[in-house]
């Protein structure tokens, strides 16, 4: 209720079921130089509350928040009966809608709840099935990420009718090992298990398998995008590849329920500017723009170029293009001529030899010590770009923005894909004997 | 007297004096060290450490803070910066490290590599655990070094590490050159300078103290030994040469410096002039502020822009209530007992007056620092001598005898702490390659 009132929609209630234990602790995480929980760990299992007192508190949601929706996320044992009792249940509470926990990595699915069943595709299929016939609200199905090909739970729901998919789930993880005592966290008297991952960490995994459902026929349902989401940002690209409505739970649990000012903000001020009026003006937009690889235009070119008046002079392109690409940036600007056989070691062994000294105004007369206004043109890389591949590293690795961007090169090569080139016999296609799962 | 006894415990203790010379850039805590570590870029041939005379790996020291690996940040400070503890404190860094890091043209507020580097070296001394490294084996080689200063000390560890031995003479009773007596108390405490050389001592470094080297016995040194290092520093103050100078009252900065430092003073009179504006000036300046003075004021004779103090040094003693007063000569020191005004000259028309005019300043006490002289008599002839600086092959601080080496002060007309560092270092692999070619070729 503190969460509507600070401006949510909707919410998704703990997931319900038979009331188990939980242990202490639960969490850990992993921060990234400094900045705390940039992924985020549970080992937490369904709510340790009674069915009843988790019905009651929805009911009485309900009752005084009568506009917002409520979902009862549900989980209990893979009987017909049982679902078909809890999901009664939860919709004379109240419930607007009913979502299956398929998802949960840890605890549950060991007991053949959870991922358990989200991993078996006809698990999936049957249970839903079952909810079907009793459920009178709309049916979600929320996914596991933990399996190879997303779409095949995807498919299986909706086969079992449901009408509404939801994902993802948490990933199983293992978020670190305390170097004093040997043990992994979260930690309970010592042992740890495997938990679910969820946070900033995971959204590029939860975007992939939005797309990849909402790419593939067999599995598109109105679709509920999960994982990682914090800001407007990243609302907004969820419903760019397909998400109706986007659902939000680390970054709650880490800043509190406030946060949804700005994405609501954020996201209406973006979608002013792109002159949106409404989610369904730009859902699922990006979704043909994410193409199999072999869609690719192999012929378009382009090159990396230094925008000389913004560089710093940090070099980080440099010695990421030499390690990590492909040696096509040079430190030769003050070289008489371009110099592509000077390495890094070199480098730096010319620079230990340097003597350099305080600059002392009464001693130094004249220059008093350079000005650090300016880059100094020795320090400036220049790319080299008849090897340059394209491939981006620089300019993701340089600190300035807009200080690397990537020229297209007009090679005069009309495009072509992988696709065409094997069509047109250029290319061998390649022997497949496994089954294709398109 | 050799390094078993421990310097800090003659370390005098004047709790008065400590709180008067409170750090000037308070040491970082975790907390705040950590994110600092992690905002550097870890930038390749980083400038930081190019414009660093000793080239300490910047970038190298702060990730290894950041990853939490300190012994190793402080074992990388150290192996480029044998005083990387007092250089952390001492150092204009402005000029040199943070003056060179990118983050100026980035968002403009450079990494404070000095109080990261001073976070890893308290880290290594608060831990107690010994020098990261150990001395060479013996080769039956030795050096005198004259005086124990920054860069005979530096000289010194790199020859130690080598495995040659290295006695080391020193006028004064405790090491460190000017790192110990010279540098304010609010940078460098004058105990951190001796617990630092306490540490590198461990190499097995021999002190001579209370120990003034003439031109005779330099000459027997030269004979006992397979080469000597010259770091011996500046000499004395300038006097001025005008009348009243010899009046109780008139002292020169470097005796108020080590005066208060070494614990012999412990307050000043009211009303102190100081005369110069370099960095010594003004280091005597605020210490006489910090020592109780009500007015000090610094006469030059040139205008701010000629001052030859550091820029981030003139704004540190106006804070401190400094006051300047430009394009003025001394004439005369007045008193009868002892120092009660300086007359100053006008050099150029200003609003109280023309050029050529006279005024008088009440004070009580006159602080010289117009400059150092240099040690020519004990060199009379030795090695060649430039504008009163030693001539060195810069590579490798060879002077114009090749048995003889030199750096610091005494070679490069005056410079830091960490280029006196820079030079012994130099010198210590210099020497180390002379005599291992000498002995090659024996
Ligand atoms: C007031 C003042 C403040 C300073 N502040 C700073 C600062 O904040 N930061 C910084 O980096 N640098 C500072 N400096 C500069 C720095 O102290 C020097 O550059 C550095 O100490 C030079 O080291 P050195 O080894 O060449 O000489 P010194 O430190 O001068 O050491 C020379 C030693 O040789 C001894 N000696 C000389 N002749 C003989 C002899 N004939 N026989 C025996 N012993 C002899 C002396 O007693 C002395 O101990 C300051 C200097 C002064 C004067
Ligand atoms: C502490 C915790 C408990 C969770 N419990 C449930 C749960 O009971 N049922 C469920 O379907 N998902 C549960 N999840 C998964 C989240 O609903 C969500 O799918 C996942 O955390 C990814 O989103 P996020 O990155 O916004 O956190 C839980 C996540 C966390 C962190
Ligand atoms: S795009 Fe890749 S190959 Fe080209 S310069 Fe940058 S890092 Fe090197
Ligand atoms: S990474 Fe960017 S700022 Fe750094 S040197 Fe390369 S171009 Fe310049
Ligand atoms: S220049 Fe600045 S950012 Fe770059 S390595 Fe040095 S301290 Fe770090």
């Amino acid at each position: 209720m503190r969460a509507f009132d600070a401006g949510w929609g909707g919410a998704v209630w703990k997931t319900i079921g038979e009331p188990i234990t939980n242990v202490s602790s639960r969490y850990s995480s992993i921060d990234w130089e400094g900045r705390r929980m940039m992924g985020f760990n549970n080992i937490e299992l369904i709510s340790d509350r009674s069915i009843e007192i988790n019905l009651q508190e929805m009911a009485e949601a309900k009752r005084r928040y009568p506009k917002h929706a409520v979902i009862a996320s549900l989980m209990v044992e893979s009987k017909r009966e049982t679902w078909h009792d809890i999901v009664q249940r939860a919709e004379d509470a109240g419930a607007d809608g009913l979502e299956l926990n398929f998802g949960c990595p840890h605890g549950m699915s060991e007991r053949g709840m959870g991922s358990a069943v989200g991993q078996v595709p006809e698990y999936c299929e049957q249970i839903t099935a079952w909810v079907k016939q009793k459920a009178r609200t709309p049916v979600i199905v929320k996914l596991t990420p933990n399996i190879s090909d997303i779409r095949m739970p995807a498919r299986a729901a909706k086969r079992g009718g449901a009408d509404a998919l939801s994902a993802i789930n948490t990933i199983n993880s293992i978020t670190g090992i305390d170097l004093d005592t040997f043990q992994a966290n979260p930690n309970v008297d010592g042992k740890s298990s495997h938990g679910g991952y969820c946070g900033p960490a995971v959204k590029p995994i939860a975007l992939n398998m939005v797309q990849q459902v909402c790419a593939d026929p067999a599995s598109a349902l109105p679709l509920s995008g999960i994982g990682g989401i914090a800001n407007w940002q990243d609302a907004a690209e969820f419903i760019l590849l397909g998400c109706g409505t986007v659902q939000v739970c680390t970054a709650v649990m880490h800043y509190g329920y406030r946060i949804v000012e700005d994405m609501q903000d954020g996201l209406l001020a973006w979608m002013a500017e792109k002159g949106f009026a409404s989610i369904d003006d730009f859902r699922g937009r990006s979704i043909p723009n994410v193409v199999n690889w072999n869609q690719l235009n192999l012929n378009y070119q382009i090159v990396a170029r230094i925008h000389e008046d913004l560089c710093i002079g940090c070099q980080l392109c440099y010695t990421a293009c030499w390690d990590g690409a492909h040696q096509c940036i040079h430190l030769d600007h003050t070289s008489p001529a371009p110099d592509t056989t000077r390495t890094p070691a070199m480098v730096e062994a010319e620079a230990a030899r340097r003597i350099s000294t305080t600059p002392i105004p009464k001693l130094d007369a004249g220059g008093s010590g350079s000005s650090n206004a300016r880059t100094p043109l020795e320090r400036i890389p220049r790319v080299d770009e008849h090897h340059c591949v394209g491939c981006n590293l620089c300019s993701l690795v340089c600190p300035v923005e807009g200080c690397i961007t990537m020229e297209r090169i007009e090679n005069g090569l009309a495009p072509q894909t992988w696709a065409e080139r094997v069509a047109a016999g250029i290319t061998p296609g390649g022997a497949c004997e496994v089954v294709n799962t398109k | 007297m050799s390094g078993q006894t421990s310097f800090v415990q003659q370390a005098p203790n004047h709790p008065e004096t400590s709180a008067r010379f409170g750090d000037l850039h308070p040491p970082f805590d975790k907390q705040a060290a950590i994110p600092e570590a992690n905002r550097c870029f870890f930038c390749f041939d980083a400038p930081c450490t190019g414009a660093c005379p000793t080239h300490i790996d910047v970038p190298r020291f702060i990730k290894k803070i950041a990853s939490g690996n300190l012994s190793g940040s402080a074992r990388t400070i150290l192996d480029a910066n044998i005083l990387g503890a007092s250089c952390a404190r001492a150092c204009p860094v402005e000029v040199l490290c943070e003056g060179a890091c990118v983050m100026h043209r980035f968002n403009k507020q450079p990494i404070q590599i000095a109080r990261l580097q001073r976070f890893a070296m308290d880290s290594l001394h608060a831990s107690g655990a010994p020098l990261p490294f150990a001395p060479g084996p013996d080769t039956g080689l030795s050096v005198a070094l004259i005086g124990a200063g920054p860069a005979s000390l530096a000289c010194a560890a790199e020859l130690r590490r080598r495995g040659i031995r290295a006695q080391l003479y020193d006028a004064r009773p405790l090491p460190g050159g000017l790192n110990t007596y010279g540098v304010a108390e609010y940078k460098l405490p004058l105990v951190e300078s001796l617990r630092e050389i306490e540490m590198l001592s461990q190499l097995g470094v021999e002190f001579h103290f209370a120990t003034m080297i003439d031109a005779e016995m330099l000459a027997g040194l030269e004979h006992e030994h397979d080469a000597v290092f010259l770091g011996i520093g500046l000499g004395g103050i300038h006097r001025l040469g005008i009348a009243g100078e010899q009046l109780p009252g008139v002292t020169n900065a470097l005796d108020l410096i080590a005066g208060y430092k070494s614990g012999e003073c412990t307050t000043v009179p009211a009303r102190v002039a100081v005369v110069g504006a370099g960095n010594t000036a003004i280091d005597a300046a605020v210490a006489a502020v910090r020592l109780g003075a009500t007015e000090v004021h610094i006469a030059y004779r040139r205008g701010p822009e000629q001052m030859s103090a550091f820029a981030f040094e003139y704004e540190h003693a106006r804070l401190e209530g400094v006051k300047f007063v430009w394009h003025t000569q001394p004439t005369r020191i007045l008193g009868g007992e002892s120092v009660e005004g300086l007359e100053l000259t006008r050099l150029a028309a200003s609003a109280d007056g023309q050029a050529g005019s006279e005024f008088c300043l009440a004070v009580d006490l006159v602080v010289l620092a117009i400059g150092q002289g240099t040690h020519s008599g004990l060199l009379s002839g030795k090695v060649q001598v430039e504008r009163g600086r030693i001539v060195i092959d810069r590579a490798t601080g060879q002077t114009s005898d090749p048995k003889y080496f030199a750096g610091g002060d005494c070679t490069n007309g005056g410079r830091e702490v960490v280029d006196a560092v820079a030079d012994g270092k130099r010198a210590g692999i210099g020497i180390a390659a002379w005599l291992g070619a000498a002995l090659a070729s024996a």
